[in-house]
């Protein structure tokens, strides 16, 4: 079955349905509607203690319809694809508008995309032979790093998305989504000291994806090299400090400092710290931050957003300069500027809102042994868990899961979990040095807004900052 | 016979009808969770309605257990499909999906004695939640917003105020004759107002009111009001010389410290020795004023339940007492693990194994007000708002971004931002110097102020 239409052919929904509930979502009036067709597909198995004690299928599909009236959005979803049940959600969400019935326009234009990524025919794997092999290998190569890993717990998951989009602007698009991961995490004991590592990777990818460098071997290592690494770490310092961030991951700083505060429906309601800063400095003329949906195979990668419209490469911040906003349509419309293609939701039982894609800094010309050896006492920071942000007073968090003292230019001791703070329309104007190494991250991170949680990609080069708050108990 | 009825009998015979198909479909055990839902959502910002949200879905989920030569094979299948033909997808799936899952021999359901339920009225629903026509939904909204914006002229901005609804049905049951059904309901008014000082700089912070009926809702006045001095005191934040000092836990923060102790007692931390807590029963692990309890039966609490996600009665359990670590939380499979009884704490998603969850949840309330507390701070950080993951389970080390008031002798004297707080979990709880007596549950997991000495602020 060609999967664009997988909608028409698996629930019988037909062009002459999508214009009516289109026609039933606009009929107390309003600017714009639009439906939102969903189907999930997922499957994962986890490996622990060395036996497979879960495997797990799920399947779920729906439809939101939304209704925009002005800077008021009527919505409206059902699990239920039936002609009538789908009628009854435009009617629903046109309780929004109250003025005289407006008419969807004539006829769809696809939008034209790209294929970023495989379009599988099934939606669900029968076979679990591959992805049981790959949790086992990553067992087996955790347990042979060394001899004081003492837990395992490996695991494989992948979903298949199906999404139609269809508007009363015309705007039709279709797209299949795959997203796989791999998580392994460990625990390291030795004596009294007991220690964690995790590890992981994927992207919009098969099972293929997991072999060679980035085979189950390599997650595995990743996460009892931490684990054994964190046995001997020390108290992480307390107080203002210069702050290196190696490539990669810890680009999530990028992602809370700045990529949340310039979602556009904050800038729209003037609630951002950025709010008003486009066109002036808040960062040093060495940062140059993108948004970007187009990359191939990655995990915040998307063919179309979830408005269906097309997504792109965004300027955010240029040399030091805030450029521009990620918007959706809403937010496009009430602000007089373009749609970025970042409107994204979890599921079509979310309204959606502006949201990043794979947020990263461009490289520049520094040799990262340079960057370390220009600090005279600091933290350099490698890998890190999640992070917050205040986008009102700008104030954000990230906690370093793998960090180091910098002494006399040299890297020294591991140091313990310390969560990094700090202002993020001023943080990055502390920005004096920027490695060549741009790297992006193994394929992990879940954003989440209002509740809604969606895969996103994060990435950097080696950075420098000359101060940075770290949150440790240590000297 | 109300619609309420037919519907609870409907899928409750579902679920029923679904074990014996998987048993049929050569399951030696199985059990089925049936979610129904229905919510309502609206925001209001600067006085005008921004979104109206109205809906409802299902999902299934069932979860076989296959019997092998040393325990079980389990899988897990969900679906929001409930055509004769997407059960039977749900069946055949999980059966199959079995075949590919290890043999283990813990794996398994209770003990026939241990399953069963809470009796009586729990007073869990109320239908008035829906009572409000929409109208008055949105009007409830309006007042909280702009009861908070009329507080000061310095509230010039809003992040909306919101009013839900929503109420559900869950139903469970297993192949050693469990069956339980029951309905829930909640509503809430929550307001975020931001207020902006002469130099330019923002803040914004939130109240909120949830009950399970519409008649115990705070009233709109009420919320926004608060929502307005929470959010007027912050302005003109700034930042503290990092240093060793007491923190002070407002309830709404101290809460996160409870929920970390209850994860940490939870037996798959404990049995992997993910835990810090992991061998530590009968050892003293607090301050001897300190008692956290789990419980599950309490009528009308946002964590009460007849039964938990296994089918055994939800039930009080002391964790810690006097300071000295009594109980962990356990569900079937880590009490198996553990050679123990499971605590009725079981949870579940549709799809997976069973994992940990709390009741209602608490640290039990002390004697001080929390002025006294803050009036015997001679310099210390009163913490109302903290960022970011907090605690490290395996290790206790806790580090995160906090926002609240400074105190010198006795009294707030400027807001502070832009700071972390860092200490070990263990001696924080060794090291808690004060509780107050302001208990109230706002949601179900509750703590009264704290006062933990010997952490680090790191600022400047």
């Amino acid at each position: 079955m060609d999967h664009k239409r997988y909608f028409f052919e698996k629930f019988g929904v037909t062009e002459r349905l999508l214009e009516r509930c289109l026609g039933e979502a606009l009929s107390a009036g309003g600017d714009y509607a639009d439906l939102y067709f969903e189907s999930v597909a997922a499957t994962s198995l986890g490996l622990d203690e060395s036996i497979v004690k879960s495997a797990s299928q799920g399947v779920s599909a729906g439809c939101g319809v939304r209704v925009v009236s002005g800077e008021r959005t009527g919505y409206a979803y059902t699990d239920d694809l039936s002609a009538d049940r789908l009628l009854r959600a435009a009617r629903t969400a046109a309780l929004i508008a109250s003025g005289p019935a407006k008419q969807p326009v004539q006829g769809f234009t696809e939008t034209s995309t790209p294929s970023l990524y495989p379009a599988p025919a099934a939606d669900l794997d029968t076979d679990l032979s591959a992805k049981l092999d790959l949790v086992t290998r990553a067992d087996h190569a955790a347990r042979r790093y060394d001899r004081r890993i003492t837990q395992v717990r490996a695991s494989y998951a992948d979903e298949l998305r199906r999404i139609l989009i269809a508007a009363s602007d015309g705007t039709y698009a279709c797209d299949t989504q795959p997203l796989a991961r791999m998580s392994v995490f460990v625990l390291a004991k030795d004596g009294e000291r007991t220690a964690r590592g995790t590890s992981g990777g994927g992207g919009r990818v098969e099972i293929g994806y997991f072999t060679g460098a980035k085979g189950p071997e390599f997650f595995a290592t990743e996460a009892a090299r931490t684990a054994v690494l964190q046995l001997g770490a020390v108290a992480a310092p307390a107080g203002e400090m210069e702050v290196v961030l190696g490539p990669g991951w810890p680009g999530v700083l990028l992602h809370e400092a700045v990529g949340h505060g310039l979602e556009a429906d904050f800038n729209r309601k003037k609630t951002s710290a950025f709010a008003g800063l486009i066109g002036r400095p808040v960062a040093s003329s060495k940062v140059t931050v993108v948004d970007n949906g187009r990359m191939p195979s990655r995990r915040g990668s998307l063919n179309v957003d979830d408005e269906g419209s097309a997504t792109q490469e965004t300027v955010l911040i240029e040399n030091g300069v805030l450029k521009g906003y990620l918007s959706d349509k809403l937010s496009a419309r009430l602000m007089g500027i373009p749609s970025t293609g970042n409107g994204r939701r979890e599921s079509y039982q979310q309204i959606p809102m502006p949201r990043m894609t794979n947020t990263y800094m461009l490289a520049g010309e520094d040799s990262p042994e340079d960057i370390l050896r220009s600090v005279k006492r600091g933290l350099y920071a490698v890998n890190f868990g999640g992070g917050q942000v205040d986008i009102t007073n700008g104030k954000f968090v990230f906690s370093a899961s793998e960090a180091y003292l910098i002494e006399d230019g040299k890297v020294t001791a591991p140091v313990r979990d310390a969560t990094l703070i700090g202002n993020g329309p001023e943080a990055l104007k502390h920005v004096s040095m920027v490695g060549n190494d741009l790297a992006l991250d193994e394929g992990i991170g879940t954003c989440g807004k209002d509740g809604q949680s969606v895969p996103v990609g994060v990435g950097m080069p080696t950075v420098k900052l000359d101060r940075m708050t770290v949150g440790g108990t240590g000297r | 016979m109300t619609s309420a009825v037919v519907s609870a009998i409907r899928l409750t015979q579902l679920a029923v009808d679904i074990v014996s198909r998987a048993l049929r479909a050569g399951a030696s055990d199985a059990e089925v969770t049936i979610r129904e839902g229905d919510e309502f959502s609206t925001t209001v910002r600067l006085g005008e309605v921004e979104t109206l949200k109205e809906s409802g879905s299902r999902g299934v989920g069932l979860r076989v257990l296959l019997q092998a030569d040393k325990g079980y094979r389990v899988a897990s299948t969900s679906s929001s499909d409930f055509t004769p033909e997407g059960i039977d997808h749900l069946v055949r799936g999980a059966v199959a999906l079995a075949q590919v899952a290890s043999a283990d021999p813990f794996a398994g359901l209770g003990e026939s004695a241990e399953f069963g339920q809470l009796s009586g009225d729990l007073a869990l629903y109320h239908d008035d939640v829906y009572s409000l026509p929409t109208e008055e939904r949105i009007a409830w909204a309006r007042r909280a917003e702009a009861a908070a914006l009329a507080v000061d002229t310095r509230l010039v901005n809003s992040d909306g105020a919101s009013f839900d609804a929503a109420t559900g049905r869950r139903v469970f049951a297993n192949s050693r004759g469990f069956v339980g059904e029951y309905q829930s309901s909640y509503c809430s008014i929550a307001v975020s107002p931001i207020a902006q000082s002469a130099s330019g700089e923002m803040q914004r912070d939130y109240w909120w009111s949830q009950a399970r009926a519409f008649r115990d809702l705070e009233s709109p006045e009420s919320v926004g009001q608060e929502a307005a001095r929470r959010t007027l005191r912050m302005l003109d934040a700034r930042r503290v010389p990092t240093q060793q000092a007491p923190v002070v836990f407002a309830p709404e923060v101290a809460r996160g410290l409870v929920s970390a102790v209850f994860d940490a007692a939870a037996g798959d931390a404990v049995y992997r020795g993910a835990s810090i807590l992991a061998g530590k029963i009968g050892e003293t692990v607090a301050a001897p004023s300190v008692t956290i309890v789990d419980d599950g039966t309490i009528p009308g609490g946002f964590g009460t339940s007849p039964f938990d996600a296994e089918g055994l009665p939800s039930r009080r359990t002391v964790i810690v007492e006097n300071g000295v670590l009594r109980s962990y939380v356990l569900n079937v499979y880590a009490a198996r693990k553990l050679g123990l009884k499971s605590t009725g704490n079981a949870g579940r998603g549709l799809a997976g194994n069973p994992f940990l969850d709390a009741g209602n949840l608490f640290l039990q309330a002390g004697t001080q007000s929390a002025d006294e507390i803050i009036a015997g701070v001679e310099r210390g950080l009163y913490v109302t708002r903290l960022m970011g993951q907090g605690v490290n389970l395996v290790t206790g080390d806790y580090s995160r971004g906090a926002m609240g008031l400074w105190i010198e002798n006795g009294q707030f004297v400027y807001p502070v931002q832009e700071v972390t707080i860092a200490g070990n979990l263990m001696d924080m709880l060794r090291n808690t110097t004060a509780i107050g007596s302001d208990l109230v549950f706002r949601s179900a997991i509750a703590a009264p102020t704290l006062r933990i000495d010997g952490m680090t602020i790191a600022g400047e």
